[in-house]
């Protein structure tokens, strides 16, 4: 009965991998001449590790068989030899030195961002990615697009599950492109595996690294640094598109911004506002405040009948655009668009029973927008 | 008058009755006895925690616990089992077997060793009541980074930081003790280069521990003085370093590794020559070795940092001082071969415990040389490749030496040995449990599943499956040893005073078990 049971268990487990396919044992190779090298590196240091454990584990396991009491072994009485001892303390020495050289090389080489033809700057937010292409009116944010029904177990896991955003990074294929890694709250970490890119964003700091990806694609990362609860949850995703792609999707970036300024221009229905400012809130708010606006005791406020939520407009407004030093609560003039922030103020205004009735215009946040700006 | 006060002296030898005994005791064996159950209760703790973790990763998606709590869980795990397991097994064994390894009566100062032993529960109540504490315990990681665990930490942070300054003063005091009695306190013909490797090992260690605890009390002050009194060490806004943060942590935190696997190293130099029936080869390299890792330990701790963007001389430094440490571990562990080498090896469950040691701390040895290529780091740093590494140095490593000294000395402490055969079978279940969950580790690491996360692509649920099945079974293996232990204390066939085969050492010369008080009147050493 229970040997049954094992193997339903067993059948079962091997079923759910082969629908899964991988079992992938390595590192990726990777898809640049960075990451290439560093993938040798990586199986030449493994291959000598290798060697080295055969030749040790090989005598141990030989004297383990052989000079074993119960084989009637005689125990010998050496107990130094410094021939031996020199030995094998020079040639491990020589293997690092060995090692040495040419991770030092291909050190040197990704330490050298010189030559770029874009600049980008990544900056971390508590758990998102933005994206600035200095030089070029480009500025965006970066949020993960797994939906929390897949995450609870809800629906059906996605192929790309966890690993897909709203927004991707876009690069141009074959051109070298540096990036500016800087952070605004915690340390975070941005690691593309495929370009063996990764380097911490540390507020304060602004951290240098560089890529040049000969082939288009779509290559998917994560951020690598503890930064709090939602840390699992902020996927990088870069889209390398060949030039003229590349050219294109500026441009289109270009009308997209000046279509957003009309926008803020004109007035929204209200069922338009709170539609919109569901979809705002659940991949902006949610994380902390929670999807039912309840938030979490003591880490992070509800907004449910909260006295700002239900207080003076002004200063939710004023919160929501500019965030309050010291706490989580980010600064979002900048992150979201003004009918967005319209839309999210009006409707934590009034979701989950908060019915203020207030409908905040998007040309009020534009005002505020321009003002900051000057 | 005079009567009671020879009624008392006579009745000064032996432990005082009931409870008080372990609350007023001074006696180095009552105290090593309390610190070994104290660092088993954490590893219960602790591993609870840990597998805590491994349910939730059982399948991707989020299934028993929140983002949050598994945040918790991560922090107090590596918490509880550095300085709550670990460190404290080490002091356990070295207040049970240094005086009677070095011939001295007690330790240098017994009231200290008190006070230094029942710090730690009080450190650990409180580190553990933040559990239960709004808004929930420290979540940020056992290595703390700020600003999350200043600016961005929960309020409990500040009862972290005083337990913390708690299990320093108790980890230095206990250093100085060891100190104190392994220089001073030596029977007469004891020179320092006839000690036990155990003893070398741990002189070492509390001298790591007595420069880097309080680099670890200066780094918590900065985080209270950050949260508490406005200052900005760490807080980029005010001018301050996020990264001086980790400069000084891991100015503590590398020293720390090699404190947690100094002693464990003189374990193992002291088993294998026993089973192996032959003297341990290349003591004196061993010493060198031993204090050239020392050393080392305090000029490579920027390799935790490959990543924070050093500059190119930085990083250059510390990846060749960090390759150097590969050479005179190496020696160590070719030393070992070697003493088993034309031996004539049994294998009891020590030897057993020992034998594995050597192998998987080599397997983590080799990925730590992996790690320390600074290039192919930025691929490994922080993914599950670094947690399969520190796990093999750390469990297979400091706690199956642990465990194998245990089982060495347990005849010596209670009188009895212990049941061989269920000891062997602790082993092989621990053994088959450990592998089981870190190995795989290594693959999700290389193809690129990070650390701390409480769900994950779905590329890398097979092997999180498998780890957290071998998870379980070395946690519940860990049961095996609790009963083991109970039966061996209240019976079992009478250990002679040698206990195994003509094993050399001080501590096999006192019957089993050891009197309350032993070497009252030193012993001449030849």
């Amino acid at each position: 009965m229970k040997v049954t049971r094992l193997i339903t268990l067993l059948i079962s487990v091997s079923s759910v991998s082969y629908a899964r396919a991988e079992w992938a044992l390595n590192m990726p190779r990777g898809v640049t001449e960075i990451s290439h090298s560093v993938f040798d590196l990586h199986m030449i240091i493994f291959w000598i590790c290798v060697a080295i454990g055969v030749v040790v584990f090989g005598v141990m396991f030989w004297s383990i068989f052989h000079h074993r009491k119960s084989r009637g072994a005689q125990a010998h009485h050496f107990h130094e030899n410094t021939l031996v001892e020199i030995i094998w303390t020079l040639v491990p020495f020589a293997i690092l030195i060995a090692m040495a050289i040419p991770a030092t090389a291909t050190l040197v080489k990704m330490y050298d961002p010189s030559d770029a033809d874009i600049d980008i700057q990544v900056t971390g937010y508590q758990w998102k990615w933005r994206y600035q292409y200095l030089g070029e009116d480009i500025d965006f944010f970066s949020n993960t697009t797994t939906p929390l029904e897949q995450i609870n177990n809800q629906e059906e896991k996605g192929e790309h599950y966890l690993l897909e955003v709203d927004n991707p990074l876009v690069i141009p294929a074959g051109k070298k492109v540096r990036f500016l890694i800087t952070s605004v709250d915690v340390i975070h970490s941005w690691w593309v595996p495929d370009f063996a890119v990764k380097k911490d964003a540390i507020p304060g700091f602004i951290n240098e690294s560089w890529t040049n990806v000969p082939e288009p694609g779509i290559y998917r990362g994560q951020c690598t640094e503890l930064c709090g609860k939602n840390h699992g949850f902020m996927p990088i995703v870069v889209d390398v598109r060949p030039q003229a792609e590349y050219e294109l999707w500026v441009t289109q970036q270009k009308n997209m911004k000046a279509q957003e300024v009309a926008l803020a221009k004109q007035s929204i229905s209200m069922e338009e506002l709170m539609a919109k400012g569901e979809a705002v809130y659940k991949t902006t708010c949610a994380a902390c405040h929670q999807v039912n606006g309840e938030g979490i005791a003591n880490v992070f406020p509800g907004l449910k009948a909260s006295p700002i939520a239900i207080g003076d407009i002004n200063q939710h407004i004023d919160i929501v655009l500019n965030g309050k030093t010291g706490s989580a609560m980010q600064a979002f003039r900048e992150q979201l668009s003004a009918v967005d922030l319209a839309a999210v103020i009006t409707y934590e205004r009034n979701a989950w029973g908060n019915n203020t009735g207030d409908k905040v215009e998007p040309a009020t946040i534009d005002e505020l927008k321009v003002a900051a700006k000057q | 008058m005079n009567t009671i006060t020879k009624v008392e002296h006579t009745e000064h030898h032996g432990p005082a009755a009931g409870i008080s005994r372990w609350f007023y005791t001074t006696n180095h064996k009552d105290i090593g006895t309390l610190y070994l159950w104290f660092s088993f209760a954490m590893f219960l703790t602790g591993g609870c925690m840990a597998l805590m973790i491994r349910a939730e990763l059982f399948q991707p998606g989020l299934q028993l616990i929140q983002p949050d709590f598994f945040n918790q869980m991560t922090t107090m795990h590596g918490l509880i089992m550095v300085f709550g397991a670990v460190m404290p097994a080490f002091v356990g064994l070295a207040n049970w077997m240094l005086p009677m390894m070095v011939g001295a009566p007690d330790m240098a100062l017994p009231r200290m060793n008190n006070w230094s032993f029942w710090i730690l529960p009080f450190a650990f109540a409180m580190m553990l009541s933040t559990l239960f504490m709004d808004g929930g315990a420290p979540n940020f990681g056992w290595t703390f980074y700020a600003p999350l665990s200043t600016t961005y930490a929960p309020p409990s942070v500040t009862y972290f930081i005083f337990a913390v300054h708690m299990m320093g003063i108790s980890s230095i005091m206990g250093a100085i003790n060891i100190i104190a009695t392994i220089l001073n306190m030596r029977a007469p013909g004891m020179t320092m280069m006839k000690l036990p490797l155990f003893v070398w090992t741990w002189l070492i260690t509390a001298f790591l521990l007595i420069a880097v605890m309080p680099v670890l009390a200066g780094v918590v002050t900065m985080m209270l003085m950050d949260i508490h009194f406005g200052t900005s060490f760490f807080n980029a806004a005010g001018g301050g370093d996020p990264v001086l943060f980790q400069h000084v942590f891991w100015f503590f935190g590398h020293p720390e590794v090699y404190i947690m696997i100094l002693p464990a190293f003189g374990i193992v130099s002291e088993i294998i020559p026993t089973f192996a029936r032959k003297r341990l080869f290349g003591y004196s390299s061993m010493v060198y070795a031993t204090s050239s890792i020392a050393f080392l330990s305090f000029i490579v701790w920027a390799h935790h940092m490959f990543t924070v963007g050093l500059p190119l001389m930085g990083e250059l430094f510390f990846m060749y001082a960090t390759m150097l440490i590969a050479v005179p571990t190496g020696v160590k562990v070719f030393n070992w071969v070697a003493t088993m080498f034309r031996g004539s090896m049994t294998f009891e469950t020590p030897m057993l415990f020992a034998i594995a040691f050597v192998v998987l701390f080599t397997i983590g040895g080799f990925s730590g040389l992996m790690l320390a290529i600074a290039p192919a780091d930025f691929q490994y740093h922080d993914t599950y490749f670094v947690v399969a590494h520190f796990h093999y140095v750390l469990v297979p490593g400091a706690v199956f030496a642990i465990m194998a000294g245990v089982y060495y000395w347990l005849p010596k402490w209670t009188g009895h040995y212990y049941p061989e055969t269920m000891g062997k079978v602790h082993f092989w279940c621990s053994f088959v449990g450990v592998n089981l969950t870190f190995f795989p580790m290594h693959f999700i690491g290389l193809a690129g599943m990070p650390r701390r996360i409480p769900d994950y692509a779905l590329q890398f649920a097979d092997f999180n499956m498998i780890a957290s099945i071998g998870a379980f079974i070395f946690g519940f293996s860990q049961l095996i040893f609790l009963v083991l232990i109970i039966k061996t204390i209240r019976g079992g066939s009478p250990a002679t005073s040698e206990v195994w085969d003509e094993p050399t050492g001080l501590e096999w010369t006192v019957p089993s078990p050891a009197p309350y008080h032993t070497f009252t009147t030193p012993p001449e050493v030849k």
